[in-house]
């Protein structure tokens, strides 16, 4: 403790020099902090977008094949994507699977009364909140029954019915779909808020509304027409999605690879992809290791920045000092107790820097969140391991400085000026 | 005692013929052969040769010659911070070519105390601090050190200032702490080196009346000088030139 005191008077002795010397240690941890809070949060973000997906799905979507190869077709109508035949062949021959829900979107406006909205209209099997998680705010969701009856019921999603009745509950209300009314029987949750993109749920397409599939087939059927500038635009897709759930993780590259086999037989063209989230998520894993290694090489780089700022600093406090060497080592000091005194006051000038730089690091991550719209993450061990790495890095950085004290000539030392 | 006084006739010269009987009382410092040869280049050059002569318990020195005559290079030796290329030095009977430099350290805090031309006292530590600061490198340090110390900074006429930095100290004031500080851990044998060189002649004498009273306590006094009236004020005299003994004399009364 007594040294640490006479380390800090010593220090305190150059104030500016001292000062100057902890800025590069408190930079080099406080950034640290901050790109791991950075890194982690865009890391987590992604992992929850795609975990959201459902991590034990499998996922078949319709994809409009390439312009070129459009336009050398005859029919006027567009027809591509999945087939009904594919998600029989899913549901009725693939092992281990808990649930298959084919979904079918219709390009349909949605109002009530004055206001008016283009959002996802989606028409699912009753398994779908189940298969991707959701969560019901109020009501319920779509039944089998509903689809036996193809009833003209409808759910919808958070931000719509927000956006439709500002003012009361929208359940038990009636709403248009196109041409045709459907009574809402349930609102649900948003997807977990993703990131901090604002939405805006009247102009653009926000949120989501649900409609039994079979009821949706009947009414809108699989042809879609675009009214486009120019003309219009016909196309027939006759399932846009099909979420196959896995019963076990460990089956799901197994399924994946089945279907992408199966499609690659049944369509001539590449009309379609498969997502598999679990696949996503592992390559999301990787490359948030990569990321981490980039990382680390840059904050080894700035603390060993500082770690040199130190020794020079050091270096030199020696040498100015060096009638004080001799001083204390005519007066008994060995050599362990100059070393000893050297290295308290480094470790003393880098932990001090690296408090500052942990202080700094978290205040950082909260600016960026703030000002920039990005999440960020700080973890426990950030701080922790930049503030040992900035005291370590004082230790070694003094060492040599602290050794050259020590082994100093008393006689030369004591002469010097 | 009225050593400065100019009336006072010098002291009979004295040549020890024997080494080691330099007084009748036990032996602190015993130099035995003692040469110490710095290589400039190629050619060597002998700061001590062949030196032999020992300083008894309570004796008061000068130790005077010219410069180049190896009276700082004797200080050296006698202080341990600096080693006999050849002979042997012995503190307390102990010889300090057994030493590795840890014990040599030790011998240093323990047994020696200096006092510096210019003081040498550490700027960022306080009066008292500075009086403590050998007891700081001592393995187990005597309880009611510090009582100790405030008692040595009285004992100097500082005992008002014991919160004061060096800075803040005239010389003669920065000396007397420094002398408090050389005799924090009772040492065997008190090296002064030219203690007045850099002080007006009120304080210096003042100086020298401490190191009377310190002397009449019974401490071992060594001073360097090459001021003959700072080397008058004590016991004896070992005048040296080129490396060697060139007389000895004997001041007392």
């Amino acid at each position: 403790m007594r040294a640490v005191r006479l380390g800090v008077s010593s220090l305190l002795l150059h104030k500016l020099r001292s000062f100057l010397t902890t800025l590069g240690v408190l930079f080099g941890v406080s950034s640290v902090i901050a790109m791991l809070a950075i890194a982690e949060g865009a890391s987590v973000e992604a992992q929850e977008q795609i975990r959201q997906l459902g991590s034990s799905n499998v996922i078949l979507r319709s994809v409009k094949p390439p312009e070129d190869k459009v336009s050398n077709q005859e029919s006027r109508v567009l027809s591509y994507g999945l087939t009904h035949e594919d998600h029989a062949r899913v549901a009725e021959t693939y092992p281990g699977v808990k649930d298959v829900v084919a979904i079918l979107e219709v390009p349909e406006e949605v109002r009530s009364g004055s206001f008016s909205c283009r959002p996802r209209v989606m028409c699912v099997d009753p398994s779908y909140r189940e298969v991707t998680g959701r969560i019901m705010m109020e009501g319920r969701f779509l039944s089998a029954r509903d689809g036996q009856a193809t009833a003209s019921v409808c759910v919808l999603g958070y931000e719509v019915a927000r956006y439709l009745f500002p003012f009361k509950a929208a359940i038990g209300e009636r709403i248009k779909i196109g041409a045709e009314y459907f009574q809402i029987v349930g609102v649900m949750y948003p997807r977990v808020p993703i990131g901090s993109i604002k939405r805006d749920p009247g102009t653009e397409v926000g949120g989501e509304v649900f409609v039994p599939l079979r009821t949706g087939q009947s009414l809108f059927g699989e042809r879609q027409v675009k009214i486009r500038s120019g003309g219009m635009d016909a196309q027939e897709v006759q399932l846009h999605e099909i979420i196959i759930a896995v019963e076990l993780d460990q089956n799901v590259p197994m399924i994946a690879n089945a279907s992408r086999l199966m499609l690659t037989q049944s369509h001539r063209e590449k009309d379609y992809e498969v997502i598999v989230p679990l696949e996503l998520l592992l390559r999301a894993e990787e490359t948030k290791r990569i990321f981490s290694i980039v990382l680390a090489s840059i904050a080894g780089i700035s603390l060993l920045v500082g770690g040199i700022g130190i020794m020079n600093v050091m270096l030199a406090t020696v040498t100015e000092r060096t009638r004080e060497i001799g001083i204390r080592r005519a007066l008994g000091a060995k050599r362990h107790h100059i070393v000893t005194q050297f290295l308290v006051e480094t470790v003393v000038l880098s932990g001090c820097g690296g408090v500052a730089g942990v202080v700094l690091g978290l205040i950082i991550p909260q600016i960026v969140e703030a000002a920039g719209d990005m999440r960020t993450i700080v973890t426990i061990e950030a701080p922790v391991l930049a503030f040992g790495i900035s005291v370590a890095t004082g230790v070694i950085f003094g060492l040599y400085p602290a050794w050259r004290a020590a082994t100093m000539d008393p006689v030369e030392a004591l002469r010097h000026e | 005692m009225s050593a400065l006084s100019d009336e006072e006739p010098p002291g009979g010269v004295f040549v020890h013929p024997d080494p080691g009987k330099a007084g009748d009382t036990q032996v602190v410092a015993q130099l035995e052969n003692v040469s110490r040869v710095y290589s400039m280049g190629a050619e060597d050059v002998h700061a001590l040769d062949d030196l032999s002569f020992s300083f008894g318990s309570g004796e008061y020195w000068a130790v005077m010659g010219s410069s180049g005559s190896g009276k700082s290079t004797l200080l050296n030796i006698l202080g341990c911070i600096d080693r006999p290329t050849a002979g042997e030095y012995r503190v307390r009977g102990q010889a300090v070519s057994d030493l590795d430099d840890d014990q040599l350290s030790e011998m240093r805090g323990k047994e020696l105390g200096f006092i510096f031309q210019s003081y040498n006292l550490i700027p960022q530590l306080n009066v008292l601090e500075n009086i403590l600061m050998p007891v700081l490198y001592q393995e187990n340090p005597e309880e009611g050190i510090e009582e100790r110390g405030k008692l040595l900074a009285e004992r100097v006429g500082l005992g008002d200032r014991l919160m004061h930095r060096p800075t803040e100290l005239s010389g003669g004031q920065q000396q007397r702490v420094a002398i408090a500080r050389s005799l924090i851990n009772d040492p065997a044998l008190i090296l002064a080196d030219e203690a007045t060189g850099n002080l007006d002649s009120k304080t210096a004498e003042e100086i020298l009346k401490l190191f009377d009273e310190l002397h009449a306590e019974g401490k071992t006094i060594l001073i360097v000088t090459h001021e003959p009236k700072v080397g008058e004020r004590a016991d004896r005299i070992l005048r040296l030139k080129d490396g060697a003994i060139e007389a000895v004399e004997d001041n007392r009364r």
